[in-house]
């Protein structure tokens, strides 16, 4: 404790702090750099692979040089489709529940947890669920059961959609404020009525970027769609048929030995990573701006 | 910044207002005209609407535990337990393998040797510098910068694990192969553990490495939130001792966030351990066992990804249906754990989209 000893010892914090923080900014640009070398190798080859054809064309057979991924595309956008239309409705629901009706109730926290916990389970997990569940069972009456189709991909999309959208929608609900609930009541509008026109609509903003968030988040999803979805070379209307994928055709082409489809891989890639980008940017924007603050 | 998380009372997530924090409580007025409104019926059908929806979550997960049993039933009944352990020599070449479809013979022990292998190996890589990063944005970072660097590693969350491993295929493995391995082998060759014999550059390590890059954000984005919610009184107490800035970090903030902390990186460990894409793509689908950290293996869910589709009779099918039991187990005790730890520290501090 004497004070000799004592201005050796703070020159070792000192000097301890200092490399602290150098290691910390080491860290942070260790970090960023595959972000930035990801980015840039993406923007660097798939631009050069992007073309007209890419959107208009369905790939060529090995061998011939050219083609796109229109089908694969318009894929992408049916199962994308189907997997909203399962996901969104059911994770509002969830969530008008969680922060209407549920508020504090043990019920509502068992479900939040689950919900937090399903998030976790990986997806090839839910694409197995899938599988057994509409591609095994040939069930009467349900003619989309019984084969690899669009709808079982779909459905394992919607699946993993549920626990984001029901989160991040709760999320947004929580704030809105209880006064402009009670000022709709106390008008004598109807309970269900004052909590899709006022709490939901309030939130609206924020709903919709979580909504959109989820939908990035499965539209890069390839584990669960190998053995559901399948994945199909032409074009597919139906959605009892097999069908295409833009993540599937990037997982397919990549493992090619062909330069050809490593170059429709790249491009296939930029286009899922913009749009990802710009809902996951857009999510940012309105969660920082929006009439609803978030505290992040 | 919040400073209220840490009172017993668990308050409501987003409670900047202080209407919104006294929330759970319903007021007496609005209570009363619920329960006086012209249209309880419509009430009363929209609130179970809603429950339902609520409740699907339950339901979501009860389906697929039910047909995940029901599926590998085949599998279970005939191994039992010794599934994931079990080895068979061939009586003519007496060669040891664990996982011959053709010849109908499973077991799931390389499998879940190269997920534990490739989990663990990312998680040492991903840990230290995902807890720098969140040091660095949370305490030293300028202000200008926190935000963008934040939103940087929020979107390594959001790539697609197909573009990671397209990313790992064509740009991480040939450095691994051409410029670290080597270097690997000479240093530390001599382990063991990084033998040079083989000239792929798939393996443990390179789906170690690309998975420590795809949970990075995920631990880091969870550690700065845990270390936020540190209340700003601890920090300026250990700084008014005379703390450096380092032990300030230390003692002030890392020591209150452990929980969390460690809640995040199970949680990593979680995705690690599910991840299926960009380690099919890199990690050589073979199902051998080898101590080389450089030498092809398999994982339970690259393995699932890759033989699923083509998989040849029942058995086979089942016994992959099993490992996909085992993995939704584990994901789901992993990530019980994680959240629970996490739930422990951010209880009452608004939650972040992830």
């Amino acid at each position: 404790m004497s004070n000799g000893g004592s201005n050796f010892q703070s020159q070792v914090r000192s000097v301890t702090d200092h490399m602290v923080t150098a290691l910390a900014i080491l860290a942070t640009i260790i970090v960023v750099a595959p972000l930035i070398a990801i980015f840039g190798y993406l923007v660097f080859k798939g631009a050069s692979s992007l073309n007209l054809d890419f959107f208009t064309k369905i790939p060529k057979p090995v061998g011939e040089t050219g083609g796109g991924m229109a089908n694969a595309i318009l894929g992408s956008a049916i199962l994308l489709g189907i997997a909203s239309v399962i996901g969104i409705p059911i994770g509002i629901g969830g969530a008008i529940y969680l922060a209407e009706f549920g508020r504090g109730s043990k019920l509502a926290n068992s479900i939040r947890f689950t919900a937090d916990v399903l998030n976790g389970v990986p997806s090839i997990v839910m694409g197995l669920a899938a599988y057994s569940l509409i591609v095994v069972p040939k069930i009467p009456f349900l003619p989309f059961t019984g084969h690899f189709s669009a709808i079982s991909g779909g459905v394992a999309l919607g699946f993993m959609m549920i626990p984001t959208v029901c989160r991040t929608s709760e999320e947004m609900l929580l704030m809105v404020p209880n006064s402009i609930r009670e000022a709709a009541l106390g008008l004598g509008v109807p309970n269900w009525r004052s909590v899709l026109s006022i709490s939901v609509k309030t939130a609206s903003p924020g709903i919709i970027t979580g909504c959109m968030l989820a939908f990035a988040r499965v539209a890069g999803e390839t584990a669960p769609l190998i053995f559901t979805a399948l994945g199909n070379q032409f074009w597919s209307f139906s959605l009892n048929q097999p069908i295409a994928a833009l993540p599937l055709q990037i997982y397919v082409y990549a493992l090619s030995p062909y330069d050809d489809w490593h170059r429709l891989a790249w491009g296939g890639s930029l286009v899922l990573i913009i749009l990802i980008v710009v809902s996951v940017s857009l999510v940012r924007f309105v969660t920082s701006r929006g009439v609803l603050k978030g505290n992040s | 910044m919040s400073q209220v998380h840490l009172q017993p009372e668990p308050s409501e997530p987003g409670g900047q207002q202080p209407t919104v924090t006294t929330a759970p409580v319903v007021s007496a007025e609005r209570r009363f005209l619920l329960s006086r409104g012209n249209s309880v019926n419509a009430d009363r059908f929209f609130s179970w609407l809603m429950l339902l929806c609520g409740l699907s979550i339950f339901v979501i997960v009860g389906l697929i535990a039910f047909e995940l049993v029901v599926r590998s039933e085949l599998s279970w009944h005939k191994f039992g337990l010794s599934f994931f352990y079990r080895s068979f020599t061939d009586p003519y070449t007496h060669v040891t393998t664990f996982w011959d479809p053709v010849n109908q013979f499973f077991g799931a022990r390389p499998f879940v040797y190269g997920t534990i292998v490739s989990s663990l190996l990312a998680l040492i890589i991903a840990v230290p510098l995902a807890i720098g990063v969140a040091v660095f944005l949370t305490e030293m970072c300028p202000r200008v910068l926190r935000s963008p660097l934040a939103f940087l590693t929020e979107l390594l969350a959001a790539i697609p694990s197909v573009i990671y491993g397209l990313w790992a295929v064509f740009v991480l493995v040939p450095i691994l192969r051409e410029q670290i391995n080597p270097f690997l082998i000479r240093m530390l060759g001599w382990t063991g553990f990084f033998a040079d014999d083989n000239p792929t550059g798939l393996g443990y390590m390179s789906a170690g490495v690309i998975l420590a890059i795809m949970i990075l954000p995920i631990i880091s984005s969870l550690t700065r939130e845990v270390m936020t919610a540190v209340p700003h009184s601890q920090r300026e107490a250990v700084l008014a001792l005379g703390a450096t800035r380092w032990e300030m970090i230390r003692m002030g903030v890392l020591r209150n966030a452990r929980i969390g902390i460690v809640g995040s990186i199970i949680l990593g460990l979680g995705r690690a351990l599910g991840e299926t894409m960009a380690v099919a793509m890199v990690i050589g689908a073979t199902p051998e066992i080898h101590r080389s950290l450089l030498a092809n293996g398999s994982s339970m869910a690259t393995v699932i990804a890759n033989e699923y589709a083509e998989a040849v009779g029942d058995m086979h099918l089942s016994a992959l249906t099993e490992i996909g039991l085992a993995l939704f187990i584990v994901t789901i005790i992993v990530n019980f754990f994680a959240q629970l730890l996490i739930w422990a520290v951010t209880r009452g501090t608004p939650a972040q989209a992830r």
